[in-house]
């Protein structure tokens, strides 16, 4: 029997706990349907993390593809589908290549194996950033090396811990409803060995009675510790901590049944989420809003939220 | 004095002319290994040398803490391969933030040459820094010197500038001190 797993019209790090509250439920081994023929919209972290719910499944799971046009095409343009095709069992009708023209992906859905691959994306993302932070995000242009630094430091995090690969994209947007201002938002998800499980494994780990993803989180995000003994390490995420803080951003790490967050001003999420349904590895998203608020009458983009 | 440009190691360790950035923990550590073949083995007694950051885009933290903060541990510690003095060049404000932060992590300092002088960055006490920048202006002076460009005691003043010595930011020739980048 195949279970069909509803992606909500909107995908982001919010809207995308209800497709894992869906399978939370279901062993690995059940098949699923991804059902994402409503999609009308999908952040960089809905992307991502959809690549990676795939590698939590013994069983090939199916995936059903946006009907809308436009969306199908702006998955499409993110590089979404070449790499879905991988993973899932594709239905529905989607565009095999990247239409060309202008496109506000930074940097499309890229997978990050392997030290070489955190070069490519730094790289990649270095000319296409600089535009965007300084032109339409307006900070200074020392943002633009921190935004590197925290790009190439996160994705380091899938290297050092997940055991597994894992996938990193960039896009940047108008945030209208939520924000009222652009934004350029990173996102990098693995299914891989989490941060529990991770400091779990440092030598000499004494767990205690309150250890659980929450705590490894606290410990790896706030308090800068890693699994190794070396003190040097725990510095990325302590950096990309101190980047979205200088910058009004946001920083948020999910993990296993847990999820915290760097809370700006700007946004009413909670700092730490416990309970939530299970998904295996790390998922991080970080969030950078423009400099000072946008015009009242500014029109909507197509792809506006 | 020895100089070492960093961009070229790092187009040599990844064998690669499309990379310009320092990142990844794996490449930094790769970097400061093939730094440390280049400054040489036991048979050297002293040596300045000149890391260059030149040529280098950006640095991450973790690279920053490969390549700067465990390449001055390393030779600042008890038993160094020899007695190296570095002096940084080329270090950028799109450098600054990742070597500033490993530096602090560990306590650790360097001397930075800025245009047409050289500044300290790093972790210092307020004796060490007024004891190094006067050590600076003066050129070669003895400790009584430095006590009497500070207002401070002879013996407190040569307690710093060991202090100094010991952290690979101050020379000691015959009897006197010379800070790092006096003379380069």
């Amino acid at each position: 029997m195949t279970h069909v797993i509803t992606v909500p019209p909107s995908l982001d790090d919010h809207s995308f706990e209800q497709v894992l509250e869906q399978v939370a439920p279901l062993p690995p081994d059940e098949k699923i349907l991804v059902d994402a023929r409503h999609a009308r919209w999908a952040s960089p972290y809905g992307l991502t993390a959809l690549l990676a719910l795939a590698q939590t499944r013994t069983e090939r799971p199916a995936f059903a593809a946006p009907e809308l046009e436009e969306t199908a095409s702006y998955w499409a343009r993110a590089a979404f589908f070449q790499h879905a095709e991988a993973l899932y069992d594709m239905h529905g009708h989607y565009p095999k290549r990247a239409p060309s023209g202008e496109s506000n992906v930074l940097l499309e859905v890229t997978p990050v194996t392997k030290g070489e691959d955190v070069h490519s994306v730094v790289g990649m993302v270095q000319e296409r950033a600089q535009k965007i932070i300084k032109n339409e995000l307006k900070l200074e242009s020392k943002a633009i090396i921190g935004f590197a630094m925290t790009l190439s430091e996160v994705c380091q995090n899938i290297i050092e811990h997940a055991g597994q690969g894992g996938w990193v994209a960039v896009q940047s947007y108008r945030w209208t409803k939520r924000l009222g201002r652009r934004v350029v938002v990173i996102a990098v998800c693995d299914a891989g060995l989490g941060f529990r499980k991770s400091l779990e494994s440092a030598p000499g780990h004494l767990p205690t009675s309150r250890w659980g993803d929450a705590t490894a989180l606290e410990e790896a995000v706030i308090r800068g510790v890693s699994r190794f003994r070396d003190r040097s390490r725990g510095q990325g995420l302590a950096g990309a901590r101190n980047y979205v803080g200088r910058w009004n951003g946001k920083l948020s790490v999910r993990s296993g049944t847990a999820r915290i967050s760097i809370v700006p001003s700007w946004d009413d999420d909670v700092p730490l989420a416990e309970d939530l349904a299970p998904f295996a590895g790390a998922q991080v998203q970080v969030i950078i809003p423009e400099a000072a608020p946008s015009g009242a009458n500014e029109k909507d983009s197509p792809m506006d939220i | 004095m020895h100089h070492i440009d960093v961009s070229s190691v790092l187009r040599e360790t990844l064998a690669c002319d499309l990379y310009s950035n320092l990142v990844t923990r794996t490449t930094g550590a790769a970097v400061r290994g093939q730094i440390e073949q280049l400054l040489g083995g036991d048979d050297m007694r002293r040596a300045l040398t000149v890391i260059d950051f030149s040529h280098v885009s950006m640095i991450d933290f973790s690279c920053a803490d490969e390549v700067v903060a465990k390449l001055l541990i390393r030779y600042t510690s008890d038993d160094p391969p020899h007695e190296a003095y570095f002096l940084f060049r080329g270090v950028t404000e799109d450098h600054r933030d990742a070597i500033e932060a490993v530096l602090e992590r560990h306590a650790l300092a360097l001397a930075v040459e800025r245009e047409d002088r050289v500044e300290l960055m790093g972790v210092l006490s307020d004796d060490e820094r007024r004891a190094w920048y006067a050590t600076y202006r003066l050129g070669r002076a003895e400790a009584a010197d430095v006590a009497n460009e500070i207002g401070v005691a002879v013996d407190a003043a040569r307690e710093t500038l060991c202090a100094l010595c010991r952290r690979r930011l101050v020379m000691s020739v015959n009897g006197e001190y010379v800070a790092v980048g006096h003379a380069a």
